[in-house]
């Protein structure tokens, strides 16, 4: 039975947490698998450390048995901070997915594959704003990672936010989409 | 946008958004609160939701009076619950036991965090269990579920409300923080595939029907206020009439009677699931959150050639005394996991010969269990 496990990272007001919401919704909603989505955040209403944790399972006929992240397969980190907080965290072989603008990834890990995708970059230069760049970085992990159906991330995010920013949040996924067609793998090894 | 009582549908959401939805599901149309973390989603689900439904919220300004709201709805006929965390627990204890002695159903959540005080208010816990079986103060039996997974926060909250209408008790759901905020499918049925208990009505006209006479069931049926029946209800020791009666020979019957309206029903109340126990050697024994931690480590021990097996506790109370006694012929070693220093572990150790046989996995509060701590102990030798 397949297992994956899903760790997105970053300060508060980002939308690490929505981007998990929305992640979890398409997963066991419309791609007819199972989902768990914790989340984790202070007491800030904005620039907190906050993350949000997704456990995906095959099996759609029961929950997954542990909900939280333990060792997560695939990584999404919006901010330093983020980046040396879970960096050792992910399993060998995992996909890192960062901002490029906001995280260095240094100490590098050799043992992992690394996307550099400037999603707050792609936000605020094509789509005047930044607030959708946790939407850019979905389409970004669908793309780079599979780990959502393409058309069940779509419908997730059309259902999850409020009617008026439903195309400039769909805009933001088709960049997001993009984007990983256009990254290049960096094995840090070559750093 | 009006939405009906019943959400039929399917939907990825957050454990205490479940909770109030499981209770506008089975009838709640009245919701008294204070709010407190992780609760707090119940009451805001509920501040918009009660009013799509024809139902009252009420922002109270404590648990004391929280849970006396919750009474006083009910007593006029209307399915009442409050949700609190730990500290406003604490203040709702006293009327609980008014609730117990007036036999009033209501439904009283706790979404447990790390404590004592106002201890961890983020962060998970599992400390209240003896309090929820004896925080009030006397003699009493109290039904407790403690759900594990976001849809058990939807259909243990129904099911509450069923039982405390069955029997004329305050029922607690015992979740915690970790279940409350987790976000998981929830699957709500057509409304007329759910189980709705409502109270018994009187079965006797105004003039001969007696508040407090039972039948064989113990239970006696329940006159709302405003139906034209005399009704004097009293926190007092009372006979049948609902009238004090200060004597230790109607104390005797009265509490009597409370006790065993719910230890003769015990079997009936009683929930718990049977996870590979069929040949184990060894059982973990664990409710709420922490019987997510216990599935994993048996399958990753299963995996490793242990015959380990789960009963994952549905109702903590009662407690399920004659199951553990029953596998305590047949097994070696029970671990008992829970976010607390051992308040179920104790009550193994009550029904099992040796104590040794009994392990605790202990936290304090503050993280979860993990499947590894507990893999670990069921990869020791057994002490037998």
């Amino acid at each position: 039975m397949a297992h994956k496990e899903i760790q997105f990272a970053g300060f508060g007001g980002q939308g690490i947490v929505l981007a998990g919401y929305i992640t979890g919704k398409a997963v066991s909603l419309y791609d007819g698998k199972s989902a768990s989505m914790t989340q984790s955040y202070g007491p800030e209403a904005r620039g907190g450390a906050c993350s949000s944790g997704v456990v995906v399972s095959d099996d759609a006929s029961k929950p997954v048995d542990y909900p939280k992240v333990r060792e997560p397969d695939i990584l999404v980190v919006m901010s330093q901070e983020a980046y040396h907080k879970y960096i050792d965290h992910l399993k060998p072989g995992g996909i890192l997915i960062y901002d490029a603008d906001l995280v260095t990834p240094e100490p590098a890990r050799s043992d992992i594959q690394a996307y550099a995708i400037p999603a707050t970059r792609i936000a605020e230069e094509k789509i005047g704003k930044r607030i959708v760049a946790n939407v850019v970085m979905l389409g970004a992990l669908v793309g780079l990672t599979g780990v959502v159906s393409e058309e069940s991330m779509r419908k997730a995010i059309q259902t999850s936010v409020k009617k008026d920013y439903v195309e400039l949040n769909d805009q933001a996924y088709t960049l997001g989409l993009e984007a990983a067609k256009q990254v290049e793998v960096s094995s840090h090894a070559e750093n | 946008m009006k939405r009906p009582a019943v959400l039929t549908g399917e939907y990825f959401i957050l454990g205490d958004y479940a909770c109030a939805e499981g209770a506008l599901a089975a009838g709640c149309r009245f919701f008294a609160g204070y709010p407190i973390t992780p609760a707090t989603e119940i009451a805001e689900r509920m501040s918009y939701r009660m009013p799509e439904v024809g139902g009252i919220y009420i922002q109270m300004e404590d648990e004391l009076a929280s849970m006396a709201a919750i009474i006083g709805a009910s007593c006029g006929g209307v399915k009442a619950m409050t949700a609190t965390s730990g500290p406003g627990f604490s203040l709702m204890l006293e009327n609980i036991g008014l609730a117990v002695m007036m036999e009033v159903p209501c439904v009283v959540v706790n979404v447990q965090r790390g404590a004592p005080s106002t201890g961890l208010p983020t962060l998970v816990g599992q400390g209240d269990v003896m309090q929820a079986r004896w925080g009030s103060h006397g003699d009493y039996e109290i039904v407790a579920y403690a759900p594990s997974s976001v849809q058990e926060m939807f259909d243990l909250t129904v099911k509450a409300f069923n039982t405390a209408e069955r029997y004329r008790i305050p029922v607690i759901l015992l979740a915690d923080e970790a279940v409350g905020h987790l976000t998981e499918k929830l699957v709500i049925p057509p409304e007329e595939e759910l189980t709705i208990i409502n109270r018994m009505p009187p079965q006797d006209p105004p003039g001969e029907y007696l508040p407090y006479r039972a039948d064989d069931s113990l239970v006696p049926p329940m006159a709302n206020a405003g139906e034209g029946y005399f009704v004097h209800m009293t926190g007092l020791t009372h006979d049948e009439r609902g009238y004090p009666i200060i004597t230790g020979e109607a104390h005797e019957k009265l509490i009597r009677r409370l006790i065993q309206k719910i230890r003769s029903h015990a079997d009936e109340i009683i929930e718990y699931e049977e996870v590979e126990l069929d040949d184990a050697d060894i059982v973990v024994i664990a409710y709420g959150i922490t019987a997510r931690a216990a599935l994993r480590a048996v399958r990753d021990a299963r995996a490793q050639g242990i015959k380990a097996g789960l009963l994952r506790l549905i109702t903590v109370w009662p407690f399920p005394e004659k199951k553990i006694q029953d596998l305590a012929q047949r097994v070696d070693t029970f671990v008992v996991a829970e976010i607390n220093q051992g308040q179920i572990r104790r009550e193994v150790e009550r029904f099992v010969d040796r104590p040794d046989r009994v392990i605790g996995v202990n936290k304090l509060g503050g993280d979860l269990i993990t499947p590894n701590e507990i893999l670990e102990v069921l990869c020791q030798p057994s002490p037998k």
